[in-house]
């Protein structure tokens, strides 16, 4: 069992991993930033340790002295939260050298999880779908050209190296491909390691799937069903919902099926997310595995009743599933709105600042991750995520009315927030029906209209 | 003479940066000419990377504030001297 459990990140992410730690009765560390002086978290952990300045470089990504400062307060456990260090194997790794458990997978798996060439290899090799494209990392353009052509246009290339949109280009000929070869080459070398690039068949409007698994470290996996995150901007979410509008039973377990197989082969222990693009006729494809807790876990905990963070720590202390695939089953409907410090009217622009007014959502079925209070100042070296507010209901179109209860109820005045945006969406036929793709706000316009 | 001077402020609250990326030259350094509309920094808010430009053609005097600076809004970055 850990006794101390350090929380190496910041925001809502923070206050949410060390709220189970308090439940669970575990003793936990707070980091925290010159710039986060005055927030939150620091609050709710029984002690806190400032890291350095307001750079993540120099604070939150800095893993030595994240790991000096878990020695020096006798810590058995760090919990990476999502972002910043939850993703880094060689922090996964450093954890293990120096006995102190990385709440997440090992650095293997997460290295398989990661190399985006690696990941689509294994998955091959275990019947997954893949959406068609090159055998691995491409040479030349010309290389890219042969696929593309035996593919068929438009094609997307991808950086093996990582994700978030960068080094990705859609290309709809020869030309438009041999051009983007070159800009792509470049971005991926300047954001990554890793100068691989790949070629794929580019899905016109697919949906973006996600199944959520649970691996403990004596090779039990189980999935806790889909979340869909169609509703996203430049490949940023802005609002996920689990189940899937789209998805069936039977859909639903092929994917669930695939998810625990490819979780399996690599040796992924821990709570994992297994990502796939859907296309219009149900066929799906494997995109990504995220070796980590994911922003939007919380629509599955609504709908699955489950504490994922404690089942992290649990499967972390080593103890196998308590719960088998047959005990699982959802019940209802849940969404997540991210209310971020942007301005929709304005291209999404973040606003860092200080809100003057701050009245958040309450009532049956609404829930609110959020790190801000009442004349708290929004650093700007951050993300803009200010707030999830999530709702639960009995079903979609429950769960939908009490959204936009809720988004009527969350007050912030002083700086723009995405609340507009989100009653503009909850409002909206299309949406309301289940009928979204990654395609949606860019095929409807009047989402960003605003009075 | 000071009024042939003038001083580009941060738009916004963020990070100071003088190269487009770590391993890259700078935008600009003091004494060199620059054109209206030249980036002369980036100042980074909340993960987007804004551009800071000159605003009118002259020579850059002092920078104000330096690499991976934290700033305020409205901070003072640049100043120029007016062609």
């Amino acid at each position: 069992m850990f006794s101390k459990i350090l929380v190496a990140n910041r925001g809502e992410i923070a206050l949410r991993v060390l709220r189970t730690c308090r439940e669970m009765g575990i003793k936990s560390v707070a980091v925290y930033s010159d710039a986060d002086e005055t927030s939150i978290h620091r609050h709710y952990a029984d002690e806190a340790v400032n890291i350095g300045p307001p750079l993540v470089r120099k604070s939150y990504l800095n893993a030595d002295r994240i790991l000096e400062e878990a020695k020096k307060m006798g810590v058995d456990a760090i919990h990476p939260g999502y972002g910043f260090l939850s993703e880094n194997s060689a922090f996964s790794q450093a954890c293990e050298d120096n006995n102190i458990k990385f709440i997440g997978p090992c650095a293997k798996a997460m290295d398989l999880s990661g190399e985006k060439i690696t990941a689509l290899k294994i998955a091959a090799e275990n019947d997954v779908p893949l959406t068609p494209g090159s055998d691995g990392a491409l040479a030349d353009k010309e290389e890219a050209v042969k696929y593309a052509q035996k593919i068929g246009y438009p094609v997307i290339l991808k950086a093996s190296g990582g994700g978030g949109g960068r080094g990705m280009k859609i290309a709809n000929n020869d030309q438009e491909l041999i051009d983007n070869f070159s800009i792509a080459r470049g971005e991926v070398m300047a954001a990554f390691n890793n100068p691989d690039i790949y070629v794929e068949k580019y899905l016109q409007a697919p949906r973006h799937v996600e199944l959520q698994v649970l691996a403990d470290e004596h090779g039990n996996c189980i999935h806790l069903g889909e979340r869909e995150c169609s509703v996203q901007r430049n490949y940023q979410k802005l609002i996920e919902e689990a189940p899937s509008p789209f998805l069936d039973p039977q859909l639903r377990k092929k994917m669930g099926d695939a998810s625990i197989k490819l979780i399996k082969a690599v040796g992924y222990a821990n709570a994992g997310t297994v990502e796939f693009l859907v296309d219009a006729d149900k066929n799906f494809y494997f995109n990504e595995i995220n070796a980590r807790l994911q922003v939007e876990h919380p629509v599955t905990e609504m709908v699955y009743g489950l504490d994922l963070v404690k089942q992290q720590i649990k499967i972390a202390q080593g103890a196998k599933l308590e719960i088998e695939q047959n005990q699982v089953q959802p019940s209802g409907w849940a969404f997540e709105c991210r209310i971020n410090a942007e301005d929709p009217a304005n291209n999404f622009m973040p606003m860092p600042g200080k809100f003057t007014e701050l009245n958040m959502a309450g009532g049956i079925g609404v829930r609110t991750d959020t790190h801000i209070y009442q004349g708290y100042e929004i650093p700007p070296f951050y993300d803009s995520l200010i707030a999830k507010l999530l709702v639960w209901g009995e079903t979609r179109v429950d769960a939908v009315r009490r959204m936009v209860r809720a988004l009527n109820e969350f007050k912030i005045k002083g700086l723009p927030t995405t609340i507009p945006f989100h009653l503009n969406v909850m409002n909206d036929a299309d949406f309301i029906e289940g009928n979204i793709s990654t395609k949606y706000i860019d095929t409807h316009p009047q989402l960003l209209k605003f009075d | 003479m000071s009024e042939n001077i003038y001083t580009i402020i941060s738009p916004l609250s963020g990070t100071m940066y003088r190269r487009p990326s770590p391993d890259e030259p700078r935008f600009a350094e003091e004494g060199d000419e620059v054109k209206e509309g030249d980036v002369v920094c980036i100042v980074e808010s909340m993960k987007v990377f804004n551009d800071i430009r000159a605003e009118y053609p002259g020579t850059i005097k002092k920078f104000l504030a330096e690499n991976e600076d934290a700033l305020m809004i409205h901070q003072p970055l640049v100043e120029v001297i007016k062609k």
